[in-house]
Parts: structure tokens; C-alpha cells; sequence
């Protein structure tokens, strides 16, 4: 293991949006490369305890590839090349020493496609736990995590199924549920209603807010209300075209409201009011 | 008179037309001749098997079922058991499917699980697939005059150390049930490659995500994860290499020693059905002929019942995933 998982739950209670939360996980992406091609530069995040950060941006400005990078899924591609810190208690996750699947035990991911194992809703859920050789009350864990992503009531009477039989909401909420099971750090969930009917959606974003009690969340969307609706920070990405290639790169940061009310830059406004290319 | 159809400009008018009678006559004589072709290969495969079977009858009625548990060959004596042939076939195709199952799936994980090069890849794929153009009696001669020397040290090892294990209670006295399972393991193994990588290929790609980020290790996702994914894919690739290596023939007959007895060690020489059938052929007079013709009868039940129980198997796996 990379890290003791500690008392969140504690501190969650207190902190407020008002009061400057603890910084989790400080990504910054200098430069993330897929062979010769940039994809995004000068990209500083910081993601806060307890709180749910969205990414916003227009499609090809490198969200998902930030969001990706910070628990190093990006390493399955062969050419990609990463160029900065990610900071996680203090430990640069893109140290040699480390290990990327300690950093994928601990930081979590949903992924856009509900993507559950063709095994049963119960294995789906244990598979982390088994993963990490957990010794203990496996019901007791499968429950909980099933609990926590607001599916127990509809998939108690039939565990044994195959997770693929659910209903894509559903399937996307077994996902969260095999991801939550192991009690990671950090939680981030890529597109996670891209996939889903407006009903789902629902669904899953009011699972998001209260995920955000027990983990640190980050989400990547590309539906702004979506952000306005679940967000506590909101990381606006857009596209420089500037230098011949396509390479994305924050444009700004700040509290969910802020940015959307009264956001600093040009480049945001236009794209909030739907005036961008 | 002025039709309002005629102002129609030349595009919409065409589209307003019924199908001209020659595209109607050539889109049912088509259909008719892809019919008659499918049921053509039906009815072929009702023939040989019907014809098989008429030959056999004399044999059927005067051996019956003592034909299948007797074990003596002799013309002369006019008689018939197919009993080590029946044991031979059977047990050469299972060692063959344990060895070339073993290294066929372990091909496909080290091609289609990013071991390698995309280009290599593909290299290597397509050698393993020439494995398969390779034609069956030169690797009978490669068997024998390459194969059968090569492992003559180790069967030597494996007999004085190893004696009193019923596989190896008999020395290799050359061709025989070893060399035999071994070259029909490889002749089985670019069938069971191919289909498993191709298993493997058909996995999404978010299922090795969803692996990946639980954070399994490359090893764990391979066996936890795609491995169980692919299983269907690869059991059909097993049952379509056991009925290969039920039906060979001329490398059997080359190597496995055509000797009539039922023995557990794997360098006894042994015999199977289709090389009994292959050898006996060209000098059967015409009774003979019948004995030989319900031996092909059974080859064929044998076969049969594997395909089927392969086709269900995997009929019932797939579809507890959809489940």
C-alpha cells in the first residue's frame, strides 16, 4: 500500500465551502506528451479533501487526459509521457519509486463506459477486496460498498447475477460500488453520466454528493450544469491552437460559483455564454 | 396530354419506379442458387455419412458391439476389435490437447495482451499460423527421423527414474504414443493460437480499464480478468483442436507405432483409428472393407459427439454471461 488510509470522515463535517480545505492531491501537469504530440501543458490542479472537483472544458482540451494521469491509468498507453508532479501526501506519484498500481489501489476511477467484469454483482463489488487480500467479513464489505452507491435495495435479492445483466445506470452505480468497496482515497470518475439516461443521472450525481462525505472526488463532464450542479471546484480547460497543434491547458481554477458567476477570464465567459468555436 | 410525373426531375423519377423484372429475376435466382448450395453441403454430409453407414451394416450385424470392446485385429481369422484403436485415438488427443492447449493459450496471452511490439505481433502471428500449412506427412518425417531421436535422451531419463509411474513404464521403442501426442500437439496448436487470440482480441477494451484501474497488477488482470473473459472463446478453440487432432491421420499413422494394445505408457507404441483405417485400406478384400467402414463410423460418432458437446458448452457459457 502506498498510503494508511486516514480519518476523513471526521474533518469532513466541519469544513464548509467557505473555509480553505487540505489539499488532497496537487496535480500539476507541466507537460503531458502522447509521443511527439503535446496535449496539454501548464495544467495546475489541486484537488481538495472531501470535495468534489469538476473539469470542464470543450472536447480535445485534455480533461480527461489530466484526470487520467493523476492515477497514472495513462501509462496503458504505450507512447504517453508525463511531465510534472502529481502530489499525494506528499509523495510525487510519478516517482520511480513508486509503484502505478499501489497509486491505482489507492486513487480510485470510474470510467465513462460502464464497464462492470462479466462476473457476478457480488464478485464485481469483492474484486478489489480480493485484490488486496482483504481477510475479513466480505458480505459485510459487499453491502456497504453496495449501500454506499445507492444500489443495495435494487440488487440485494439477486448477488449472484452477472453484473452485466443491470441496466447501464445501474451497471455505472455497480462500477462505483466495486470502486468505493476498497475505501480509496480519492475517486475519479471520468464522463461517469456520458453514458446514462437523464434519470441515471440523477442518480449518480446525487451518489457523487454523497460520496464526497467518505472521498475526495474529481469528475470530469462535459455538461456544465452537470458541474454547477455537483462541483465544489470547477477547473475550466480549453484548447490552444495557437502553436500549430491542439494542446490543452487550464485556463482557470476557483470555487464552482465564482467561476461561473464572476469567472476572471475572457476565455471562460465566452464559453459559459456558448461563444466559442 | 401532360402527365404531372413527367415534369418530375430525372432522379426522382427513378425513385418512383418499382425494381426493373431483370433485377427481380436476379436478385431470386441468386437467392435460390446460395439456397441450393447450403442444402447441397447438408445433403452431402448426409451422403457420406449414409453411405458410410450402408457399408458398415454387414459388419454392424455380424460384430455388434463386441466389435467396440474386443482388442484382436486378425483377417485371417476374420477377427475384429477396435477397442486399443478407439483408446489410442482418444488417448492421443487429449495428451496432444493438454500439451498444444497449455502452449496455444499461453501464445495468445504473450501475443494479444501488449507483451510486445504491435509489429512483432503480427510476425510472430503469422508464423505460428504457417505451423498450419505445414502438410501433415512432413511432419510424420520430421517426427521420425528428427523428433524421435531428440527425446530419446529424456524418454531414457524418464523410464530409469521415473519407471514405476504407469506413464512411463515402458522404454521408447521408437515411434509411439509420445512423439505421436507431441507432433499432434503442435499440428493442433496454431488452430487453438488463433482462436484464442482471437478470445482475447474480442474483450473490450474498458474491461482491461475497469482491470487496470482496480489496480491489478498486469499478471492479475491477465488471469483474474481476461483470462475468464476469453474463457469461452478459448474452449472452442480447445474442442475445434481436439476434433483435428481426433480426425489426423497420416502423421499418426507415421508415428505412433500401429500396434494393437492398450497400454498407459506414453512410449508404448500405439494404434488409432484413423491410422488403422489409413493402413488397412489399400489391401482390404471386400469384407473388410465393411469391418473398416464401422471403424469409420465410430471415428465419426466420436467426433461428432466432441463437436456437439463443444457447440453446447460453449452455447451454455455464453449465453450465462448475457444472463
Amino acid at each position: 500500500m502506498l498510503m494508511k488510509s486516514t480519518q476523513r470522515e471526521e474533518k469532513a463535517a466541519t469544513q464548509t465551502n467557505d473555509t480553505p480545505a487540505e489539499v488532497v492531491l496537487d496535480c500539476h501537469a507541466e507537460q503531458i506528451f502522447y509521443g511527439d504530440f503535446l496535449a496539454v501543458r501548464d495544467s495546475k490542479v489541486p484537488i481538495q479533501k472531501n470535495k468534489i472537483t469538476g473539469f470542464i472544458g470543450p472536447s480535445g482540451c485534455g480533461k480527461s487526459t489530466v484526470l487520467k494521469s493523476i492515477n497514472r491509468m495513462n501509462d496503458l498507453v504505450r507512447t504517453f509521457r508525463f511531465e510534472g508532479k502529481v502530489q499525494f501526501h506528499g509523495i510525487d506519484i510519478y516517482d520511480k519509486k513508486v509503484d502505478p498500481v499501489s497509486v491505482r489501489r489507492n486513487i480510485g476511477m470510474v470510467f465513462q463506459q460502464p464497464n462492470p467484469f462479466s462476473m457476478s454483482i457480488y464478485e464485481n463489488v469483492a474484486f478489489g477486496l480480493r485484490l488486496n487480500r482483504f481477510r475479513g467479513n466480505m458480505d459485510e464489505k459487499v453491502e456497504k460498498a453496495l449501500r454506499g452507491a445507492a444500489l443495495w435495495d435494487e440488487v440485494k435479492n439477486k448477488l449472484k447475477n452477472n453484473g452485466l445483466s443491470l441496466s447501464g445506470g445501474q451497471q455505472q452505480r455497480l462500477c462505483i460500488a466495486r470502486a468505493i468497496a476498497t475505501e480509496p482515497q480519492v475517486l475519479l470518475m471520468d464522463e461517469p453520466c456520458s453514458a446514462l439516461d437523464p434519470i441515471a443521472t440523477r442518480q449518480v450525481e446525487e451518489l457523487m454528493i454523497q460520496l464526497k462525505q467518505r472521498f475526495t472526488v474529481a469528475i470530469v463532464t462535459h455538461n456544465m450544469q452537470q458541474a454547477q450542479r455537483v462541483a465544489d471546484q470547477t477547473a475550466f480547460f480549453a484548447v490552444d491552437i495557437s502553436q500549430g497543434g491542439r494542446t490543452g491547458y487550464l485556463v482557470e481554477m476557483g470555487p464552482t460559483s465564482e467561476l461561473f458567476n464572476n469567472p476572471k477570464e475572457q476565455l471562460t465567459k465566452d464559453y459559459l455564454h456558448g461563444e466559442f468555436s | 396530354m401532360a402527365h404531372p410525373t413527367t415534369t418530375l426531375p430525372q432522379e426522382a423519377a427513378s425513385l418512383s419506379q418499382p425494381p426493373s423484372k431483370m433485377d427481380i429475376i436476379f436478385n431470386k435466382s441468386f437467392r435460390s442458387l446460395t439456397y441450393a448450395f447450403t442444402w447441397a453441403m447438408v445433403l452431402l454430409l448426409a451422403a457420406i455419412v449414409i453411405k458410410i453407414g450402408i457399408k458398415a451394416i454387414p459388419a454392424i450385424e455380424r460384430h455388434g458391439l463386441a466389435f467396440l470392446t474386443t482388442t484382436t485385429w486378425d483377417v485371417n481369422s476374420q477377427h475384429f476389435g477396435i477397442l486399443p484403436e478407439i483408446w489410442g485415438t482418444l488417448y492421443s488427443s487429449l495428451l496432444a490437447l493438454i500439451l498444444g492447449g497449455f502452449f496455444g493459450i499461453t501464445i495468445a496471452i504473450f501475443l494479444t495482451q501488449d507483451f510486445l511490439p504491435h509489429r512483432v505481433e503480427v510476425v510472430l502471428k503469422s508464423i505460428i499460423e504457417l505451423l498450419a500449412a505445414i502438410p501433415s506427412v512432413v511432419y510424420g518425417l520430421w517426427g521420425i527421423f528428427v523428433l524421435i531421436p531428440l527425446i530419446r535422451p529424456l524418454a531414457d531419463f524418464l523410464h530409469t527414474h521415473l519407471g514405476w509411474l504407469p506413464w512411463f513404464s515402458t522404454s521408447l521403442s521408437g515411434p509411439g504414443m509420445f512423439p505421436a501426442a507431441l507432433v499432434l500437439s503442435i499440428m493442433i496448436l496454431p488452430t487453438i493460437a488463433a482462436i484464442s487470440q482471437d478470445a482475447f482480441r474480442a474483450i473490450p477494451h474498458k474491461t482491461k480499464e475497469a482491470a487496470f484501474g482496480m489496480g491489478t497488477t498486469r499478471w492479475e488482470a491477465i488471469l483474474k480478468v481476461m483470462l475468464p473473459a476469453a474463457s469461452g472463446g478459448i474452449f472452442g478453440a480447445l474442442v475445434l483442436g481436439l476434433g483435428r487432432a481426433l480426425g489426423e491421420t497420416m502423421a499418426l499413422a507415421m508415428l505412433v507405432g500401429n500396434s494393437n494394445q492398450i497400454s498407459l505408457s506414453v512410449f508404448a507404441p500405439a494404434n488409432t483409428l484413423a491410422s488403422l483405417l489409413a493402413l488397412n485400406f489399400p489391401e482390404a478384400a471386400e469384407y473388410e472393407v465393411s469391418v473398416l467402414m464401422y471403424a469409420a463410423c465410430i471415428l465419426l460418432l466420436i467426433t461428432l459427439l466432441v463437436n456437439i458437446a463443444g457447440t453446447a458448452i460453449i452455447a451454455m457459457t455464453g449465453s450465462g454471461a448475457k444472463k
